[in-house]
């Protein structure tokens, strides 16, 4: 009796403190959920005042709200495409820089380094990628973009002290470390078998990583770079620092242009009300940003699993 | 026992001295500290089928991965000796390690095919030495390699399949087929029918015989019974040491030392 | 057929000469290996020049000029009454003070406007030292002193070689009249270099002579305080729950696929949910560590759990076996015996969490952490920014001290970045040593 009775006592408190732990795990879902609530709430009261089509597809984003009642463009206009088309500039140079860097580091010291070597270099590359954002930024806005300026003036191009090719530039060096421990992974994850078949009968090593290793790994190289994608997208302080407010429809990286996540940070930095189609464009941005990171991990991810499992 | 292996040595040099393709003298292997390999001496006497066998970890697959330098990969695997391929010292500096594997192939424990096609596949060693000019010569290269390999027939209609949907027996069939393209001398099997089912193993091993008249096959088994159906001579490893060599029929019926009978009659290993 | 047994049977090695095709293949093989050491090289490179930039801009906001003047404690401005009161201390006027010593030195000096110039040598906070001064010992007032103030924005910048001679003397911030005033000072003694104090003891300020980090750091710590006692333990026991407890079902899945995509959530995002959730709704103060915390801690969450997860696989299931062999429940077993041998794993992982966390900048913006606050914060409650909040306002800041002041906070935090990863991998040394 007794027995029974203290087992079913230690039975209760088991499941209180199991029960407990499933609360402290709901915490990521919650997250989420308080993610997508706040995003979609505030974004529905925007598009209350600014129609779904007008954010989509109208090619001007001019959010300032008129000083004066008569002033021409009032209401603002809130077109997400000239930032659409900034972001994705921006973060097309970054993967222009990080994806050949990134792989080629990751190639060199997954087949190629001495175990010394790979030693020194990969805890710099982990420090690359250890240093805040604010850091490159800074770099970007007083380092690298005055000297992009002073070369396309020797050259005789006129380049904007604040200009897309100088964020991205810097942002790709930034992605270089997530590319290639990404695709370090990958890479290691080709089968040690195929290089060998490779090997033995009578390829270099150069000719097995590229007619063999690397379409092997062709999938999960796919994978990593989606990911680096989405978090140049998602990418903040650098563009915020070095790539302007310009909303300019240009596809030219040597203009100012303005990136979503920039616009985020000028609407909702400083006094703000909460009611005006202003700063409730900063969540319909935000949302629009999400979804599209949370679309490109989701694919990423999948690919990168199939993968693995492919040479599990 | 390093002079009995001199004898059996003499007798087979002194019958067969020209048709040898590869000799080796005191090859030693050291993985770091440890000593993987001790003063080897081995022929592969050429058109003949050299089988290597002993309990695992006895250092035969080491020995086999000497003779086309693909231990050259293992940063701390370092080999000494001498080692001649048609009287070549393939460890000399000037030898491309590359360039003698196109001569020495090599198919190993596990069918390892590249997830291409199977032409792809057996394309593969042609496309990278440069050896067809033209895309008709490719295919009938090919076509060459996969009938030589006994594969053609089950795979001619679907030769853009990938590699890796064939059967267990067929991908390492295709794996010879790839190394045969190259048009190698001696090829190198490492336990090639270790994973594969009997009746596969048994096409492999018909293979094989059928390949001795244009190929040397030098093949490492786990199986005495492979070794004892396919070769025509055998090479008995012990820690690292060679125990004895000499004719297939000699070793199985009539060794000459006391630990190749115990191993023949399993009680090592 | 007929041509491979050709081959085979003419036994001449040919691989010691050199074909075209294989030369050919050389290079490629030599230029592949190159572009390896390239991007490799690009990399370190890049890193290498930003922080030397950093390096050299700002080794020299740890130091700064200081004037050294002969002050006379003058009673009649300090302490007219006598009462040797501290509130008056605190109240009294110390630029006559200031004022009298320069004029001493430059008696030449009689306008209203040059007066007002020559006094600008001298930093606007320098009052505050001399009032510190005298609250500490009373017994200055009536005496005379050689006391070392901090040089004012200009001065400072001057004296450091940071001003451009060749600048037309319009466009100078010190004419060419304010520059002999201070060779005359130099050449007379008055001047010297010293540890600028204040960059680590104070605010933000207007003033770049006297803006300092303390109050950022104070921010940081503070936020990085809350994130800690939020995400440790709920990172550490959904570690437990999924690794130890969970069922493999929809709900476990649910929550693992969320994790994973929290993880890649852009910054940016976690502030507009601190924004919209802990300001707007549970109306929490706005700019303080405790918001700045909390959103720190869901962006830390997902690395922590990840980290404790992989600790608590290391865990040898042996152990386990043992303790539930022994008669103890599932509960003890894991609270008694794998936590514990999981823990330097864990810490490992919180710790680079925290950096991460210290580095973030993005969503503290997005609660109004970004203001300009002078107030060195005392709690978690108080308004205050973080440190790289700190960098990217002066950053901002297009007075040329602030540059040299962005460098150096830079330095400071790379430093605290620097120590709590080498913290994270002497941990994990420890926890290798173990199995």
């Amino acid at each position: 009796m007794l027995l029974r009775e203290t087992r079913s006592s230690k039975k209760l408190t088991e499941q209180a403190i199991t029960f407990g732990l499933l609360l402290c795990s709901s915490v990521a879902i919650l997250t989420t959920i308080g993610i997508v609530a706040s995003l979609v709430f505030e974004a529905f009261r925007f598009f209350q005042q600014v129609s779904i089509t007008e954010f989509l597809f109208s090619p001007d984003w001019s959010p300032q709200t008129a000083i004066r009642d008569d002033q021409v463009g009032a209401s603002g206009a809130f077109g997400v495409l000239p930032l659409l088309t900034g972001t994705l500039l921006i973060s097309f140079i970054a993967m222009v820089i990080a994806a050949p860097l990134g792989l080629l580091s990751a190639i060199y010291l997954s087949e190629y380094s001495s175990a010394r070597l790979r030693n020194w270099v990969k805890p710099i590359l982990e420090l690359l990628a250890g240093i805040p954002t604010v850091v490159y930024g800074f770099f970007a806005a007083l380092v690298v973009a005055p000297i992009i300026r002073a070369t396309g003036s020797g050259m005789g191009f006129e380049i904007s002290s604040e200009s897309a090719l100088a964020a991205g530039l810097v942002m790709g060096i930034m992605i270089v470390p997530l590319v290639s421990s990404l695709s370090d992974d990958v890479i290691s994850a080709v089968p040690q078998s195929l290089r060998d078949a490779s090997m033995g009968m009578g390829a270099t090593q150069s000719e097995t990583i590229k007619r063999v290793v690397l379409p092997a790994a062709l999938p999960g190289i796919a994978g990593s770079l989606l990911l680096a994608t989405s978090r140049a997208i998602g990418e903040t302080m650098i563009v915020v620092m070095a790539a302007g407010l310009a909303a300019k429809l240009t596809l030219n990286p040597l203009e100012a242009v303005t990136t979503m996540t920039v616009q985020i940070v000028t609407l909702l930095t400083g006094d703000t009300s909460f009611d005006d189609a202003k700063t409730l464009a900063a969540f319909a941005i935000a949302l629009f940003l999400f979804t599209v990171t949370l679309i490109l991990n989701v694919i990423a991810l999948k690919i990168v699993d199939r993968f693995k499992e492919a040479y599990d | 026992m390093r002079k009995l292996t001199g004898t059996s040595m003499t007798e087979s040099s002194q019958e067969t001295e020209r048709d040898l393709i590869m000799t080796a003298r005191n090859v030693d292997v050291f993985y770091g500290s440890k000593q993987a390999i001790k003063n080897v001496d081995l022929d592969i006497p050429k058109g003949s089928i050299t089988a290597l066998i002993g309990p695992s970890g006895c250092g035969k697959s080491t020995f086999l991965r000497c003779l086309n330098r693909m231990n050259d990969r293992i940063d701390i695997c370092k080999v000494s000796g001498d080692i001649r391929y048609a009287g070549q010292d393939i460890y000399a500096p000037k030898v491309d390690p590359v360039a003698l594997r196109a001569r020495i192939g090599m198919v190993f424990q596990k069918p390892n095919p590249f997830p291409k096609s199977i032409f792809d596949n057996v394309a593969y060693g042609p496309k990278i030495h440069g050896l067809s000019s033209s895309k008709s010569e490719m295919a009938d290269r090919v076509e060459t390699a996969l009938k030589q390999a006994g594969l053609f027939d089950e795979v001619s209609d679907r030769l853009d399949e990938p590699g890796t949907s064939l059967s267990g027996g067929q991908q390492q069939r295709l794996c010879i087929a790839r190394a045969i393209a190259v048009e190698p001398d001696v090829i190198l099997m490492d336990e090639p029918c270790s994973a594969l089912d009997p009746i596969a193993t048994a096409v492999v091993e018909e293979l094989m015989e059928s390949m001795r008249d244009d190929y040397t096959i030098a093949i490492v088994t786990h199986s005495m019974q492979q070794a004892a159906r396919i070769s025509q001579k055998t090479a008995f490893f012990h820690l690292g040491e060679l125990i004895e060599y000499g004719d297939t029929g000699q070793i199985f019926t009539n060794p000459k030392e006391t630990r190749t009978q115990s191993y023949i009659s399993g009680r090592i290993g | 057929m007929t041509d491979i047994s050709t081959a085979s049977s003419s036994v001449t090695p040919d691989w010691t000469v050199q074909t075209p095709h294989r030369a050919k293949r050389e290079r490629a093989e030599k230029r592949f290996r190159a572009y390896g050491i390239v991007a490799i090289s690009i990399a370190v490179a890049f890193l290498a020049s930003m922080l030397l930039t950093i390096f050299v801009g700002g080794m020299g906001a740890f130091t700064s000029s200081k004037i050294g003047l002969d002050i006379t404690f003058n009673e009649e401005v300090i302490d007219p009454s006598g009462a040797r009161d501290v509130s008056t201390f605190r109240d009294a006027n110390y630029r006559p003070l200031i004022s009298d010593a320069l004029t001493e030195i430059f008696p030449e000096v009689t306008g209203r406007s040059e007066k007002r110039d020559l006094y600008k040598l001298v930093s606007s906070g320098a009052v505050y030292q001399l009032e510190n001064m005298v609250t500490e010992n009373p017994d200055l007032i009536g005496t005379t002193q050689r006391v070392w103030l901090t040089a004012g924005t200009d001065a400072n910048l001057y004296l450091a070689g940071k001003v451009d001679q060749d600048v037309d003397e319009s466009l100078r911030q010190l004419s060419s009249v304010q520059t002999g005033r201070i060779e005359t000072l130099k050449s007379g003694g008055h001047i010297k270099t010293a540890l600028n104090k204040s960059f680590f003891t104070n605010g933000d300020s207007r003033e770049p002579e006297q803006a300092g980090i303390l109050g950022a750091l104070l921010g940081s710590f503070f936020s990085l305080l809350v994130c800690f006692v939020i995400s440790f333990p709920l990172g550490v026991l959904t570690a437990v729950y999924l690794e130890e407890f969970a069922r493999k079902n929809r709900l476990t899945d649910f929550i693992e696929v969320n994790i994973n995509n929290l993880a890649a959530v852009p910054s940016i995002v976690f502030g507009l949910l601190g924004l919209a959730i802990f300001l707007n709704v549970f109306n929490l103060p706005r700019s303080t560590p405790l918001v700045g915390g909390m959103v720190l801690a869901l962006m830390t969450l997902p690395t922590i759990i990840i980290a404790s997860r992989a600790a608590l696989r290391a865990v040898p299931p042996s152990v386990r076996e043992a303790a539930i062999g022994l008669g103890a429940s599932k509960v003890q077993t894991t609270f008694h015996h794998t936590v514990p041998l999981a823990m330097p794993g864990m810490l490992t992982g919180t710790i680079i969490g925290m950096a991460q966390a210290l580095g973030e900048t993005a969503p503290l913006l997005m609660i109004g952490m970004v203001a300009f606050i002078v107030d060195v914060p005392s709690s978690v409650v108080d308004t205050a920014t973080s440190l790289p909040v700190q960098i990217f306002l002066w950053a901002d800041n297009p007075e040329i001290g602030f540059r040299e002041m962005t460098s150096a906070a830079i330095m400071v935090l790379l430093v605290f970045l620097v120590l709590m990863n080498l913290l994270a991998v002497l941990l994990r040394k420890k926890l290798e040593r173990r199995w």
